[in-house]
């Protein structure tokens, strides 16, 4: 029985020099990468007609900058629309990804680890960088909430510093798991269609079973690559909120 | 026992973890059909917190999917 999880593996492209002793090639992964930002990219070109009545194209392009607007506006709040391009950016790009990936023969970079961390370090570092920005040191203020009784500091703080620390982890691990669980049931099923269909005779009729899940399965895969990504912007803003609410 | 056997009774055994995401995920969509046949008119405005619910409610439930994963595959 092929590996389902074959399908995630990183095959080379062409072949670059090692910088620093990195070995920098162009793979499926970054093929995809390049694909998906250019996607986004032609999306909203084609969004940026602008009449004062809009047409289809332009409608979506605004609704998508509403979605997001009135994410981070009731979430963080409307100073926080500074990070507006990062969140936006960071929405329609884990989209695109989860979108492309659902084609045949094509490679779903975000059920990758490195991917996924990379992004979520990336955000908590902006969380962590823009609070002490904005706040001083003042910021670290978050893993003390006022108005508790003295004693139970000595709890509350190491248990908020840990919740800290597990915010990148679960953010980089929820979509890579999401991506790959979904990536693995949908290769799983197919190799039921390809195995019943291969033993020949009745139970060529029997394969009806797999394909009807694996028709369900694909319903359920567009609908958890939308969730993920919103999920994962959703909860940069609430990250976000700490930045400029730090007293919660 | 060999470390074959090992590994495939360990990776069942983290895959146990996904019971707690189905009854979680029953758990907030329940929780939120009941409240939406008693408030329809407050049902939308919370969608965006049943969507979130279940989506964090998942990824608890995938870690132990990825950690079988891990255990199975070295």
């Amino acid at each position: 029985m092929a590996n389902p999880m074959d399908q995630f593996e990183i095959k080379k492209i062409f072949d670059m020099p090692e910088i620093l002793g990195k070995d920098i090639s162009f793979t499926n992964a970054s093929l995809w990468m390049v694909l998906a930002a250019i996607g986004v990219i032609i999306f909203f070109s084609l969004t940026a007609k602008g009449k004062l009545i809009p047409g289809r194209m332009q409608s979506l392009g605004e609704m998508s900058y509403e979605f997001i607007a009135d994410m981070l506006k009731d979430t963080t709040g409307p100073e926080a629309m500074k990070f507006f391009p990062y969140v936006f950016a960071l929405f329609f790009f884990i989209l695109f990804a989860n979108f492309f990936g659902m084609n045949p023969y094509a490679f779903t970079f975000t059920s990758h680890i490195a991917v996924t961390s990379a992004m979520a370090i990336f955000t908590i570092g902006l969380v962590i960088v823009a609070g002490i920005w904005k706040n001083g040191l003042k910021w670290f203020k978050i893993f003390a909430p006022s108005g508790l009784p003295f004693i139970l500091y000595f709890i509350l703080v190491p248990i908020e510093i840990i919740s800290f620390i597990a915010r990148p982890i679960t953010l980089a691990v929820r979509l890579f798991a999401n991506m790959t669980a979904g990536h693995v049931m949908l290769k799983l099923f197919a190799t039921f269609i390809a195995f019943l269909v291969g033993s020949g005779g009745w139970m060529i009729f029997a394969a009806i079973g797999p394909i009807i899940g694996t028709v369900g399965i694909i319903a359920l895969e567009f609908l958890v690559a939308t969730l993920q990504a919103f999920v994962f912007a959703i909860l940069t803003c609430v990250y976000l909120n700490d930045v400029y609410h730090v007293d919660h | 026992m060999e470390a074959e056997a090992a590994k495939f009774i360990g990776a069942g055994l983290a895959a146990t973890a996904l019971i707690g995401a189905g009854l979680g995920i029953g758990n907030i969509f329940g929780s939120y059909l009941s409240g939406a046949l008693r408030n329809p008119s407050a049902a939308a405005s919370q969608r965006t917190n049943l969507l979130l619910g279940f989506a964090l409610c998942e990824a608890t439930g995938l870690f132990g999917f990825v950690l079988a994963i891990i255990i199975l595959n070295g």
